[in-house]
């Protein structure tokens, strides 16, 4: 994935550096810490001016160094980690079976083992400043029979393997919780305020997180910690201490000294890691300003009106909108820009671009819903539709062309997942886990929604169902409005032409039934065995999360398109807004009625669930809220705006009526 | 410098001001046509409808715990007389320690030691909070409807277009102190009640009279309580909330649910909160002799020490760019001004009006007016500024809305316009600017009686424009006679 970025130019000059600054200042907070977890790990109430003396002589001792240095090796490694697994789409998983898949993952087992090892990197360091009782692996003892031997320093290996076990969690945790998950904040603040207000946090969540793994890590202790002590004595040829009792029985890991040892070495080690992905999160989303337009070709490539179009990264293409969100708010110069016409010809390219990438945007959106909602019955569970053979028959009138009515409006049906497909745009995501991310992993999912999720790059599969005429003649019973002229200029069709497709779908070949039957069999036999449905089903509330999971680009192009607008009516001098207007108001009245409908679902909860005070960013849970406050009151913000002038501007009567309730304000 | 010895006299007892027309305040001694609501004084709750029951200690203390957090626990520990003396002691001794702790932090922010009832009626905009029956009041920034809070925490929501009258009850909803709409939103409704924040969404369409409480969002964080004033954007996208209990102004994304708090150490709350109409700035006062005002771009702050008193009240031009401001033991109004511009740094505030106590010579007698300044309310077209004088209840200097004619173009301008006056006995308690009335501005007042009137002020703006059909207003055509006050010394603002 890095070296496929590596083309595009943001990368290398822009989301390179800002890592590179996060990382820094990474390594630059470590003396502080460290100095505060020496301080923290010597305590001593009795002898403070001991504790005090012997802390200022360790930090400047050669170990502490030695150790700083190893420290800093850790912080850019886990920098790296975070530039190469980070995401600013979420990897949602809709069942058990999903989240074990991305467990499973080889990518996610090496990363779990790199931060293995630097756990145990770590803990060595925390062993050696620590030191007394952990500082050495083996130490030199007598046997009973007076021989002098290399005995096994149980302490030091608890501690080496306490690391390990940390690592290893925050590195499943950070799947289970998306903590590669960047999110952007609404409020903009200075990095360096934004980092004084995380702070606190951060401080809360490793130690809180530390305190669960030590206890997981004593319970496991206690069962199992005999393998690699004894391992551990077998290859380095030590002996274990039969004076002292060991460390695995109930007496030795009660040891209250010990437990806060652990505790304190595991906070620092989270500590650290979370700092790093803190100040990765804070460098990475800080608001980057892009050019509306330039003077010279050779930087077009970087306009905002360019950038703004483009697939990949997604990084790119997020603070792009990002930005125009923000300049159609603050910036009356580059809004002018983005009103003004090019200079031979006369043409609004700037706003024909933009408006035109905000508006495919949200009409992938719309199509995202209306393609969920037919699949979801109303009572929540997927409907049984014979979609297999129906798609088979389907594809079929497609490819024969003589139909008429599927070829011309397959640009209309444009996947949502051309756009934004989960799977394959810069996440960590591998094709090995495409296939478990949302929905798919369901064999209760009818095909359609499979349809929906596939990864764009294996075309075929969509653009076989793109042309379906099963869910096209569906579109304009229901959705009358999907099918809209305006944005897309495609003919539409019309209810009377619906029947004769249907005549060759309702006959599908013997086999496919056969088939058909048997899939249903399988089904109704594994939906009787506990495990398999245990894994198999649907957690609550991850389809609709999976659904809006990239929504953070629609709100900022609602808000874009909406402040530009609304600057429009004072600012546009030549009317270059004015002739998108109308298709502007219906994308928006049609995603307002599909969102509407969204969340009529049973499934689908009206209120947010409180996030709780954990590193991972639970902000894409409540994105879906955010969509439809914001596109409410992006409606509003036209009207508003424009009052009764809209009664002048192209529109269907239904869209007409709609409007009419938002200039009431009875929305 | 404008001051009230410039006002025509009050109106003699009796009277009521109707409105303003022809540049002048049109009085009455009935009040037929006024739009009036009559709420009623009921205190009544439901726990009146039950006996007194006794319970354990712990029962009672976990109770007021929940109820009234760490204070609510003191008080009612020190309030029990039945149970042992040697639990009490235990639980006293255990307590007095924090007690004493709180008390040492009371000792440098004086404010922190009243009750949250007590608090709110400090640092309310509206005067003599605890008995008011209208304990808060909002205009929908759109459309004629608007929000009551009363004396028995409920909320009414009058709509003329609708026959239906909503009432807003919650578990939470108690000791309303601000309510607001959402602007760019037809529904939701901001509370900022004692523990927490509510956020109502009331479908204009439904027909139901109690919306469930399921209706409203419930946002709160821990330690930010009791919520004296909220603000929203002009954008509708955020809502600062802000609590003297807490030194961080929370910034909500209220469809997500979360809250960014920013912090910023001294003032020791933060009181009242007051986004300016263009949303560029929120000035944020404190109760201690600081005010802050907020950048919402990048959320940075500038600091304005006051030397008397802390910030009671703050208004906006309808730009952004003037804020005028009250402080607390002063008679006075002063104004900033705020430009894009940069290198123009103001170091100080201008004092635009002089409300110190003025005696007028009347039929009835003499008459004084003037004081303390309760809030400050200024009209969406900039053209009208009003003023709540506090009063004196021993001086038998009743409340009064003073009431300025304003200009901020070309130069900003102060101008006596008269006092507002209800019915006798009556006392103003809470004003309010309709957002958007066509011809004029339109001044809600809200009295001691529970009344609700409206005062219109017709006049024909002088910044906007006039088109043909909807600029001229429909009662008699007023005409600006601005030689009448020519040959008085007024507060014009020098430009430099």
């Amino acid at each position: 994935m890095f070296s496929a970025q590596q083309s595009c130019w943001f990368v290398r000059k822009v989301i390179c550096w800002r890592a590179a600054a996060s990382i820094a200042w990474a390594v630059l907070l470590l003396p502080p810490t460290t100095a505060a977890f020496i301080i923290l790990s010597r305590f001593s109430i009795l002898h403070p001016f001991q504790w005090i003396s012997e802390c200022l002589s360790l930090l400047t001792s050669a170990s502490a160094i030695f150790s700083f240095i190893l420290l800093g090796g850790v912080i850019i490694i886990v920098g790296f980690l975070n530039l190469e697994y980070y995401t600013v789409i979420p990897n949602i998983a809709c069942s058990k079976i999903a989240l074990l898949g991305q467990l499973l993952h080889p990518r996610q087992f090496l990363s779990s083992l790199v931060h293995c090892i630097m756990g145990i990197i770590v803990a060595w360091c925390c062993a050696v400043t620590i030191g007394g009782r952990y500082e050495t692996l083996g130490y030199p003892c007598v046997e009973s029979d007076g021989s002098p031997e290399m005995c096994l320093n149980e302490y030091h290996l608890v501690l080496l393997l306490a690391g390990a076990f940390v690592g290893f969690s925050h590195s499943l945790l950070g799947v289970i919780h998306n903590m590669n998950y960047v999110s952007f904040h609404t409020v903009q603040r200075y990095k360096y305020l934004r980092f004084k207000g995380s702070l606190p946090l951060v401080v809360k969540c490793s130690a809180t997180q530390a305190l669960y793994s030590v206890r997981n890590y004593i319970v496991i202790y206690f069962f199992l910690g005999y393998i690699p002590k004894t391992w551990m004595c077998k290859t380095l040829n030590l002996h274990l201490n039969s004076s002292l009792h060991s460390l695995d029985t109930i007496a030795g890991l009660l040891d209250l000294c010990l437990i806060y040892h652990l505790w304190i070495s595991a906070t620092f080690l989270l500590f650290t890691w979370y700092i790093t992905l803190v100040l990765f999160r804070i460098f990475v989303t800080e608001v980057y300003s892009f050019p509306v337009q330039s003077s010279f070709t050779e930087d077009s490539h970087q306009c905002l009106p360019k950038v703004i179009t483009e697939k990949q990264p997604m990084i790119l293409k997020f603070l792009a909108l990002q930005d125009l969100a923000l300049l159609s708010q603050h910036a009356p110069l580059r809004r002018s820009e983005v009103f003004s016409l090019s200079q031979p010809g006369g043409h609004p390219h700037n706003w024909n671009a933009i408006s035109k990438e905000c508006l495919s945007l949200l009409s992938d959106l719309t199509q995202r819903l209306i393609v969920y909602h037919d699949t979801v019955a109303t009572n929540g569970r997927a409907k049984p539709l014979s979609t297999g053979s129906e798609r088979k028959t389907s594809s079929d009138t497609s490819v024969s062309g003589d139909d008429p009515f599927t070829p011309k409006s397959t640009p209309l049906m444009k996947t949502p997942a051309s756009v934004f497909t989960r799977s394959v745009v810069g996440g960590p995501q591998s094709p090995l886990t495409a296939p478990f991310t949302p929905d798919l992993d369901s064999p209760f999912a009818s095909p359609a929604l499979r349809r929906l999720t596939a990864p764009v790059g294996q075309c075929s599969p969509w653009h076989d169902t793109v042309q379906s005429p099963h869910i096209m003649r569906r579109g304009p019973k229901l959705w009358s409005t999907s099918t809209d002229s305006h944005v897309n200029g495609s003919p539409q069709l019309s209810p009377a032409s619906v029947p004769s497709p249907k005549q060759e779908v309702s006959k599908p070949s013997l086999l496919a039934q056969f088939l058909q039957n048997r899939k249903e069999q399988v089904k109704n036999f594994l939906a009787k065995r506990v495990l398999i449905m245990y894994l198999f089903n649907k957690l609550p509330e991850a389809s609709s999360q999976a659904l809006f999971a990239d929504s953070q680009a629609h709100i900022w192009a609602l808000e874009g398109l909406s402040y530009l607008v609304q600057a429009s009516f004072s600012e546009d001098r030549f009317g270059v807004v004015q002739t998108t207007l109308p298709s502007i108001l219906s994308s928006m009245l049609v995603l307002q009625e599909a969102v509407d409908r969204h969340f009529k679902l049973p499934h689908a909860s009206s209120k947010p669930v409180r996030s709780s005070g954990t590193m991972g960013d639970c902000h894409y849970k409540t994105l879906r809220f955010a969509l439809r406050a914001t596109l409410k009151t992006a409606i509003y913000r036209i009207t508003t705006t424009f009052g009764d002038h809209l009664s002048t501007v192209q529109m269907s009567a239904e869209h007409r009526k709609r409007l009419q309730q938002f200039l009431e304000y009875k929305e | 410098m404008c001051s009230l010895a410039l006002f025509p006299p009050p109106l003699p007892s009796g009277h009521t001001t109707l409105c303003e027309s022809n540049n002048e305040l049109l009085s009455g001694a009935s009040s037929e046509d006024h739009r009036l609501i009559q709420v009623s004084q009921n205190k009544l709750g439901i726990n009146t409808a039950f006996l007194d029951h006794s319970e354990t200690l712990w029962m009672r203390s976990a109770a007021a715990w929940r109820d009234g957090g760490f204070t609510g626990l003191l008080n009612e520990i020190t309030n029990s007389h039945t149970e042992d003396i040697f639990q009490i002691l235990k639980i006293w001794c255990t307590l007095a320690l924090l007690q004493w702790v709180s008390s040492f932090h009371g000792s440098l922010f004086p404010h922190l030691t009243l009750s949250s009832e007590d608090m709110i009626a400090e640092f309310s905009q509206v005067l003599n909070w605890p008995d008011c029956v209208v304990r808060a009041f909002a205009w929908h920034p759109h459309t004629d409807k608007f929000a009551v809070a009363l004396l028995d925490d409920s909320i009414k929501i009058y709509n003329p277009k609708s026959a239906t009258t909503p009432t807003l009850k919650h578990r939470l909803q108690r000791s309303v102190a601000a309510v607001q709409w959402k602007p760019l939103c037809a529904s939701a409704l901001a509370v900022a009640c004692q523990n927490c924040l509510l956020v109502w969404h009331v479908d204009p369409c439904s027909l139901s009279t109690r919306p469930s409480s399921g209706c409203a969002q419930v946002l709160s964080h821990p330690g930010h309580s009791p919520v004296t004033s909220i603000a929203w954007s002009p954008s509708g996208s955020l809502l600062v909330s802000a609590s003297p209990m807490d030194t961080a102004m929370m910034v909500w994304d209220v469809a997500a649910e979360n809250c960014v708090p920013l912090q910023r150490v001294g003032g020791g709350g933060v009181t009242f909160l007051s986004w300016s109409p263009d949303g560029s700035h929120v000035l944020a006062s404190t109760p201690s002799l600081l005010f802050r005002v907020w950048e919402t771009r990048m959320w940075t702050c500038e600091r304005w020490p006051c030397v008397k008193g802390r910030c009671q009240s703050g208004c906006w031009s309808p730009d952004g760019s003037r804020l005028l401001f009250t402080v607390q033991g002063e008679t006075v109004i002063y104004a900033l001004t705020f430009t894009d511009a940069p290198g123009k740094v103001y170091t100080a505030a201008a004092v635009v009006a002089d409300l110190s106590e003025t005696t007028f010579n009347t039929q009835d007698g003499d008459i004084t007016v003037g004081g303390e300044i309760q809030s400050l309310a200024w009209d969406p077209k900039g053209e009208r500024l009003a003023v709540l004088l506090k009063g004196l209840v021993q001086s038998d200097r009743p409340p009064v809305i003073a009431v300025f004619k304003t200009r901020t173009s070309p130069i900003f301008e102060l101008l006596p316009c008269g006092f507002v006056q209800g019915e006798p006995g009556a006392e103003p308690r809470l004003m309010q600017f309709h957002p958007n009335f066509q011809h004029g501005a339109l001044l809600t007042v809200c009295w001691s009686t529970g009344r609700i009137t409206h005062v219109p002020f017709y006049f024909l703006s002088a910044g906007v424009p006039h088109f043909g059909l909807n600029g001229s207003p429909s009662l008699p055509r007023p005409q600006e006679r601005p030689s009448d006050f020519a040959n008085q010394s007024l507060f014009t603002e020098m430009i430099s």
